[in-house]
């Protein structure tokens, strides 16, 4: 007998009896006998809870899993949120539920992706927004696709160099195996090539341009006009953005934007190396019918109550088969519950405070980096956000080992002799100090002994 | 579960200057964001809620309680194995080491969470007879969009680019041909037989007519009907002679564990729905996992950034020693690239990863058979008042075609809300679409001869409440949050968000 | 019971067209409304638009279900029905009087690989 399984040697003799067959195993008598499986699994033997927890303290020893000071960005952020998402996310009939098909037993589910829906159609300014998606790149690359597949006579979709690098090399993915190509408009002092982009849309057949605010270097930005030029084509202008960064931030609606998308990890989700984030997308009205992914939406139920239920089906997989707008099924509903309470808690104000505080500490680093004489702006007199890029005068992987070895994770790497930093709310101003005094103190010589 | 509705919105309980959160204040106020250009801040603030802490926490709390999950019941939805998620997932998955984790932290600071990544990949690659898995996609869906592209990638660098069909199953899952679709190949049908198995005689057809033209072919195995494809041997063999790979949809892997391998069956390329067979929660809708296999020969089709272990040979203070560890490949050459911006989701993974030690190799045996005795059992009990359209075995789900009398005019859909009075979820219904009253009912093994009983009971009172009493079932469910709704209202006139509903109300 | 106008050309795939001179009204048939349910959508169009016989040229959503609209001419839209934006579901109440889109017929001749009334009837049953 095992713990997950509830069946008692009477149980089986009397199942076994009802279905007709003698011994459990000849249920998988229709099975070919060469594709049988015969001998055991070379897997460990189950281990108790006691021993899986010696296990997993042992794997999550300083030696082997260490956690540092975390100065790095780069599309996941170490921010602040309260006790209560965590506790509330693992209530069980939000984490064991599945898909909200059957609405008479699921308002719960139902009710707070309507919430989240709304939550991110303020915060980008856009009419709707889906019930989320997988993660920031895979809705880029789906608003890639959206944008080819909305376009008539469009020979290419065009791509701002200042996109993360990982997120275009994902819409690069999608597009080559769905086949329509990617352009990638290069970028003067960390901000997209003004003259390249009208270069580009002279030649005509843009079905769409992705950009990123802030973009991957951290910049914030002027995207002033643009969109003008891409629906002068009817291309479709995307901006990927940081939602956190909204609070503060012109929105994509501002930029005029038809779709938005982005990481949703900034709203307080853990790190968890990397994943599960959530990929948030929102389009204007217009587009409705071609946005991937679920859509909850209001109606009414035959006792005349408000009621929440999964709607405009009739885009997705298991009603258009090859013809949907996308092959997603799930969304991310659990985190997308996780940034809903976020933003529940930190309401109007929290985020703002967030942004003052991130903002203020980014900038207090930079010019501490720049003071110690080491540093120099790798684009200078840009506007940034919370994270930025400074050139290092010595040998870069030195100085972040060293930092490393005192606990500290002090950026990114962009480049042979350039770092990207950033800075949350949760960075208290020793942190940033230490790290400065860390790096001040750092000579070449002695990291190499 | 709470049987009267809850109903309230976050944004209904707001009242300004509320705040629900703490921040310090002693920080660095040298720069503000009004240094930024007006032309880059955003006009009006966020209307998002402002709400007190206990507010949150209790609006939250009561909106669970008008949810159902497997903790809340028996949740016999077919195809989707709902099986118990177990609680030391959820504890182990948690650990603060974890979760304060930068996926670009160096490598050698994370070895912990790294070992759980390469063990994950190697021991899914065990059960499924593989070679080498990628943990990377984030859902089933995922994987089979990532599962495809190996398999274009594969005859791209063979220069064989006219391959650009990929035969499905008539009776395959809607997201087998959407996902064919947005990778760019061009679906053929391959057409069941009335038993609801693949016509090989029709698959052979097609192979001689476009067989140069095949990329591959995907399969689910049990298929949707939850019967096992008898002539699979068969069918990888003639796809393979034609040039082709056989993808395989993880979909319904549960009835297999313990008794078959797709690798062993002639599958190229799979995924695996970790939120399906390795326990790890749905959480309404994801986040999952779908990690994707393939055979020797194909692991350098796989995307980055890849997980690998070496051994390093070093020089001790004494002597040389060897180090063994474990380093991320995020540039690798892939012929394929990214299909995400990090690892795919971790805690998913960590979840699925503490299920595999927790029942071992001598457990996870049972799995599939378990599962298939369940089903078989609740098949054999209900056939007398629901329409079994195809007997013999099924594996880990049973469909049934709606009730055997349907003369009161009771549907499967009427059958299925009546189960929520009864304080059941519904199987999954009108799939899949090869009968008109789909019913599939999947029990997966971690329920118990008396919870099935007792479910096998009250579908029998169903269907006798449908002789006597046919429009209390017609007009069920009558003892849940909500009754049935108008979805033909929130099609036509779509109001997706608090600011259109209060705009027109 | 589905009725079945005299007078129009009907496709296997369920579209109806009426042609008036060099024009053709195209809709869904009343034997495919009643199969789809209540409409809730209709993907149209644009005027100028080129249609192909045989090709799709929109859609008809109803919650559960969706149906491309297949061409049964070739030639160039000239006007689409507009009430049917706001009001899909004037596709159920009355198929026939409510069309989807005008079209400019480039080859009339296509016509006659079109069914008559009696002949779409026979397939429907």
């Amino acid at each position: 007998m095992f713990k997950y399984f509830p069946h008692t040697e009477e149980d089986l003799q009397e199942m076994l009896k009802a279905t007709g067959v003698e011994n459990i195993h000849n249920l998988f008598d229709d099975i070919p006998e060469a594709a049988r499986f015969k001998r055991d699994y070379e897997l460990p033997e189950a281990l108790s809870e006691t021993d899986l927890r010696l296990f997993f303290n042992q794997l999550t020893a300083p030696h082997n899993t260490r956690q540092l000071v975390c100065f790095a960005g780069a599309g996941c952020y170490d921010h602040y949120a309260p006790s209560v998402v965590q506790n509330i996310i693992q209530r069980s009939e939000f984490l064991t539920s599945y898909t909200p098909y059957q609405a008479e037993i699921s308002q719960g589910t139902l009710h707070y992706i309507f919430e989240y829906q709304s939550m991110i159609a303020e915060l980008t300014g856009m009419d709707i927004a889906n019930a989320s998606m997988y993660d920031g790149a895979t809705a880029t690359a789906e608003a890639a696709i959206m944008a080819w597949n909305n376009a008539k006579k469009a020979t290419r979709v065009l791509v701002s160099e200042t996109l993360d690098p990982k997120i275009r090399r994902v819409v690069e993915t999608y597009a080559h195996f769905n086949g329509f190509p990617i352009k990638l408009v290069p970028a003067v002092n960390g901000a997209i090539d003004r003259n390249a982009l009208d270069q580009e849309l002279a030649e005509g057949g843009v079905a769409g341009l992705i950009v990123q605010q802030p973009n991957y270097f951290g910049i914030v930005e002027d995207y002033t006009g643009i969109a003008d030029k891409i629906h002068e084509q009817k291309g479709i202008f995307v901006v990927n953005a940081n939602p956190s960064d909204l609070a503060i931030l012109k929105t994509p609606a501002e930029w005029r934007a038809d779709v938005a998308v982005g990481e949703g990890q900034s709203l307080g989700i853990p790190m968890t190396f990397g994943g599960p984030g959530v990929g948030y997308m929102a389009c204007t009205e217009k587009l409705m019918r071609k946005i991937p992914g679920r859509i909850v939406g209001q109606t009414i139920d035959n006792r005349g109550q408000r009621a929440f239920v999964l709607t405009l089906q009739a885009r997705e997989q298991h009603i258009r088969r090859q013809k949907a707008t996308s092959n997603i099924c799930s969304n991310q509903s659990l985190m997308a519950l996780y940034v809903t309470i976020y933003l529940s808690l930190m309401g109007k104000e929290g985020l703002r405070e967030v942004a003052e505080m991130s903002y203020a500490g980014a900038h207090c680093l930079r010019d501490k980096l720049v003071a110690t004489g080491k540093f120099e702006d790798t684009f200078p007199g840009q506007p940034f956000f919370n994270e930025f890029c400074v050139d290092y005068e010595g040998d870069l992987d030195a100085l972040l080992d060293e930092c490393t070895a005192n606990g500290y994770l002090a950026g990114i790497t962009v480049g042979e002799k350039t770092l990207m930093l950033a800075v949350t709310e949760q960075r208290s101003p020793e942190e940033i100090d230490e790290l400065v005094d860390i790096i001040q103190q750092f000579k070449t010589e002695e990291a190499k002994v | 579960m709470n049987r009267t509705l809850y109903g309230n919105l976050i944004f209904e309980l707001s009242k300004k200057g509320r705040k629900g959160y703490s921040l310090p204040q002693d920080y660095d106020r040298a720069h503000t964001t009004a240094e930024l250009p007006e032309a880059l801040r955003r006009k009006e603030a966020a209307r998002l809620p402002e709400c007190d802490e206990l507010t949150v926490v209790r609006h939250y709390t009561n909106l669970s309680h008008n949810n159902f999950g497997v903790n809340d019941g028996f949740y016999p939805l077919g195809s989707c194995t709902m099986k118990y998620n177990p609680i030391i997932n959820e504890e182990i998955a948690g650990m603060k080491a974890f979760a304060g984790l930068h996926p670009l932290q160096p490598a050698v600071t994370c070895q912990g969470a790294l070992e759980v990544y390469y063990n994950l990949q190697q021991s899914l690659a065990e059960l499924a007879g593989l070679k080498e898995f990628t943990l990377n996609p984030c859902a089933g869906a995922h994987g089979e969009l990532t599962g495809l592209m190996v398999i274009r990638a594969y005859h791209e660098s063979r220069k064989d680019t006219g391959r650009t069909k990929v035969l499905i199953p008539d009776s395959a899952h809607g997201t087998n041909p959407a996902s064919a679709a947005v990778c760019g190949l061009e679906v053929v049908e391959v057409k069941s037989l009335a038993d609801g198995t693949v016509d090989v005689e029709h698959l052979r057809q097609l192979l001689n007519e476009m067989g140069g033209e095949v990329a591959g072919m995907m399969m689910t195995n049990p298929n949707t009907l939850g019967i096992f494809e008898p002539q699979v041997l068969e069918i990888t063999a003639m796809v393979h002679e034609a040039g082709g790979l056989m993808y395989y949809d993880g979909a319904n892997l549960n009835a297999l564990l313990g008794e078959c391998r797709p690798g062993d069956m002639g599958f190229d390329v799979m995924h695996i729905n970790l939120h399906k067979t390795f326990s790890t929660p749905h959480g309404g809708g994801g986040p999952g996992s779908g990690p994707v296999g393939v055979r020797e020969g194909l692991e350098q089709f796989l995307p980055t950034p890849r997980v690998n272990k070496i051994v390093v040979n070093c020089d001790g203070e004494n002597e040389p020693y060897e180090w063994e560890g474990y380093v991320i490949d995020r540039e690798a050459d892939s012929a394929l690239g990214s299909v995400g911006s990090f690892f795919g989701n971790f805690a998913v993974m960590l979840k699925a990863y503490v299920y595999i030690l927790s029942l071992g190799s001598e457990n996870i045996k049972q799995v599939g058979p378990l599962a298939t005795l369940n089903a078989n059992y609740i098949k054999e009990c209900l056939k007398g008042d629901y329409l079994l359209p195809i007997g013999g075995l099924c594996k880990h789900e049973v469909v049934f075609d709606g009730l055997v009398d349907k003369s009161s005019g009771v549907t499967t859909m009427d059958v299925a809300k009546r189960l929520l009075d009864y304080g059941y979820h519904a199987p999954t219904i009108y799939f899949p679409l090869l009968f008109h009253e789909s019913l599939m009912i999947e029990p997966t093994e971690n329920e118990s001869k008396e919870t099935i009983d007792a479910f096998i009971d009250v579908m029998h009172k169903i269907a006798g409440e449908a002789k006597t009493d046919p429009e209390l079932v017609k007009t069920a469910p009558h003892n849940t949050p909500i009754g049935r709704v108008d979805d033909v209202l929130a099609a036509k006139q779509p109001v997706t968000t608090y600011w259109k509903s209060i705009a027109e109300s | 019971m589905a009725k079945f106008e005299e007078g129009l050309r009907y496709s296997e795939s369920h579209e109806y067209i009426r042609v008036e001179g060099e024009y053709g009204y195209i809709g869904i048939s009343d034997y495919a409304q009643h199969a789809l349910g209540n409409v809730v959508y209709v993907d149209m169009p644009e005027v100028d638009d080129e249609v192909t016989a045989g090709e799709e040229f929109g859609a008809v959503e109803s919650v559960k279900a969706a149906s491309d609209l297949i061409s049964p001419v070739s030639g160039t839209v000239v006007e689409i029905n507009e009430a049917l934006e706001d009001t899909p579901e004037l596709l159920n109440e009355d198929a026939f009087a409510n069309w989807i889109i005008k079209v400019q017929l480039s080859d009339p001749s296509e016509l006659d690989k079109l069914m008559d009334a009696e002949a779409y009837k026979a397939i429907c049953n």
